[in-house]
């Protein structure tokens, strides 16, 4: 008898899937390489948008699938991930060293007074108050005139990485998004497998026995919604440097919709839920826009189909093996 | 002047409510009986909507029209209910989002297919086109007034419906124990796909009646969802009484700041900031408001559950 692999024999553990992730990886790296063959930038630029989205949707399954706080505004931390950017992209600031943090640190700072108060909700009530609020800012963005109001921002640049590397460059654009991207899910990984995300999971299976085992309920899930909002404010921060355009309709809260249909379609509470779900979504929309006019009926006639055959999303199709 | 301004936004707020019930009469009992989340709920108020515009071109009259696109859109809910939304209650809430969210996304694509993208108008009726006067001085549009009229009359057989019949006892104690109710033998399926078609005929009612005051158009339900999904949760979830309570609070609030705000802040701050930030603080007031009744009453007004 062999040994029982010791790392993999919680729930709460999430394997990485080295075996199939690192080919993925490779192939992703190869990519700027492989697209000048089919097409050229046009499917870099889809492929970051893919990437920035996966991190969005990753950085939302986090409190929504791990942590069981069904948040419907996450959008406004991507939101204003991108106006923090799109300011100080305006103002003269160009490095991205100086962005990113910044963007994150916003978007955290945002993230830690909108949960400190919804955190004290419970259930639907959750979902309505967290919306309430990224509706506020979505109309403070629609109001501020001075960052274009309800026009939008155009910017004139993507920043730059210091060294000679120009983010305008679509090829280093789209490493450089690869690598925030892979380093942000690594991250999520380490996390949720260290004894903070087992917490946080343990939390959503029995709320009131981690509380009498002496755990902070309210503070892990604080903790995590604080880098929810960071991850998903340095997609926001990528967002603005790839389409060079920020607007209050990122914030919207269709657009919270759309992050949480990528999670529940991927796999709520799976490592690698958001990613499947904003890839196959993107694609789809992709795909099915080259063929018809009439795509949306398409794309939601395979997400109804999603929901009838898979009930816990694509990523459930896969049985995990050292389940019982 | 300013008291009849007032009259009149009151007039308007009281319109804009009664529709919002309208919508959210079926949305909580929907959520509170069934328990599921239905973001499908504006796309039978937009298919109603536009229903009712095709059968007034039809058939000339805007009655018969409205009589007919109502008829359809219960059809609609029920047919609806009884092939794919069945099949989702027992799954749990993400799944019933993801769900809906697909049924909107295709009811969005089939209006645009049929009816294409553009706008479709919808007049009144001619006989109601005019102004009325209802004080000496106090105009109003007599369309508007007939909005408030319908709207309390649907609003009054709504009660009657559920206070003083069977079905309504028996949605009562589903809303207020789902468990129970089914132990003591109401035949949920059946009451299920009944209350989704009332559902969907409250929703053609309010689209048709808004449709000349606001756009018939492709995504005219989303907007309008949230606002319902607002009511709901200040009413509490399962309540037609709080969702009264809540339609016309928000009704009243929105129109009011819409009106009211601009104003103020043009008198205190100069007409530049009452551009710039009035709409937005207007719009604002419903979610500070939301946040404010979950705050003292975090299970809303009203609370069904027992």
């Amino acid at each position: 008898m062999a040994e029982p692999d010791v790392s993999q024999r919680s729930l709460l553990d999430h394997a990485l899937g080295w075996r199939w992730a690192l080919p993925l990886f490779a192939l992703l790296l190869a990519l700027p390489l492989i697209t000048p063959l089919i097409g050229g930038d046009f499917y870099l630029g889809l492929a970051a948008r893919i990437l920035i989205f996966a991190l969005a949707a990753t950085s939302l399954n986090l409190i929504l699938g791990f942590g069981g706080l069904v948040s419907f505004g996450h959008a406004a931390f991507v939101g204003v991930g991108a106006y923090t950017a799109g300011v100080l992209l305006q103002s003269g600031v160009t490095s991205a060293w100086v962005l990113w943090p910044a963007a994150m640190l916003v978007s955290a700072l945002f993230a830690a007074l909108i949960g400190a108060i919804s955190l004290r909700t419970r259930g639907v009530y959750f979902i309505m108050i967290t919306l309430a609020f990224a509706q506020m800012l979505y109309y403070l963005a629609l109001s501020t005139k001075a960052y274009g109001g309800d026009d939008g921002l155009s910017l004139a640049a993507r920043g730059t990485l210091g060294g000679g590397l120009e983010l305008a460059n679509e090829r280093t654009f789209y490493w450089t998004t690869l690598a925030l991207v892979t380093l942000a899910l690594l991250f999520v990984w380490r996390l949720l497998n260290a004894r903070f995300g087992h917490a946080l999971q343990a939390m959503r299976e029995n709320e009131a026995r981690m509380e009498a085992v002496g755990f902070a309920v309210y503070g892990h899930r604080l903790a995590a919604f604080v880098i929810a909002g960071a991850l998903a404010g340095l997609a926001g921060a990528l967002l603005a440097s790839l389409g060079g355009f920020v607007s209050p309709s990122m914030m919207q809260w269709g657009q919270s919709g759309l992050l949480m249909v990528m999670v529940i379609l991927g796999g709520v509470g799976h490592l690698w839920g958001g990613v499947i779900g904003a890839v196959v979504f993107l694609l789809l929309e992709e795909v099915l826009s080259h063929y018809t006019i009439y795509w949306q009926f398409a794309l939601g006639a395979a997400l109804l189909a999603v929901v009838l055959a898979a009930p816990n999303g694509l990523m459930s199709l896969f049985k995990r093996k050292e389940q019982p | 002047m300013t008291g009849i301004f007032i009259l009149e936004q009151a007039l308007n707020g009281l319109q804009f409510g009664l529709m919002l019930f309208l919508l959210a009469a079926g949305l909580t009992l929907v959520f509170g009986i069934m328990d599921m989340i239905n973001l499908a709920h504006g796309s039978l108020y937009m298919v109603g909507a536009y229903l009712v515009a095709a059968a007034t071109t039809a058939s000339g009259s805007f009655w018969i029209g409205l009589a007919a696109g109502v008829a359809g859109a219960a059809l609609f809910g029920v047919l609806l209910e009884l092939t794919v939304l069945r099949r989702l209650y027992t799954r749990d809430h993400l799944s019933q989002v993801l769900g809906t969210f697909a049924i909107l996304l295709m009811c969005n694509e089939a209006v645009r297919f049929i009816w294409g993208s553009q706008p479709v108008l919808l007049s009144p009726p001619d006989s109601l086109s005019g102004p009325v006067e209802l004080l000496s001085g106090f105009y109003y549009p007599a369309y508007r007034l007939l909005i408030i009229g319908v709207g309390l009359l649907v609003a009054l057989g709504l009660w009657l419906l559920i206070t003083r019949t069977r079905i309504g006892m028996q949605l009562r104690a589903g809303a207020s124990n789902r468990e129970m109710a089914l132990a003591m033998g109401v035949p949920v399926r059946a009451l299920f796909t009944a209350l989704f078609g009332l559902g969907a005929a409250l929703c053609a009612v309010a689209g048709g009646l808004l449709g000349p005051l606001l756009a018939v158009q492709v995504g005219m339900g989303e907007s309008i969802l949230i606002l319902a999904f607002v009511v709901i949760v200040i009413g509490g979830i399962g309540s037609v009484r709080g969702a009264l309570l809540g339609a016309l609070l928000v009704g009243v609030v929105d129109t009011a700041g819409r009106a009211l705000i601009p104003l103020l802040f043009g008198a205190v701050l100069g007409p530049a900031a009452a551009d710039n930030a009035g709409p937005a603080v207007a719009s604002i007031l419903i979610y500070v408001l939301m946040a404010a009744v979950l705050f003292f009453k975090p299970r809303g007004l009203f609370p069904a559950h027992g």
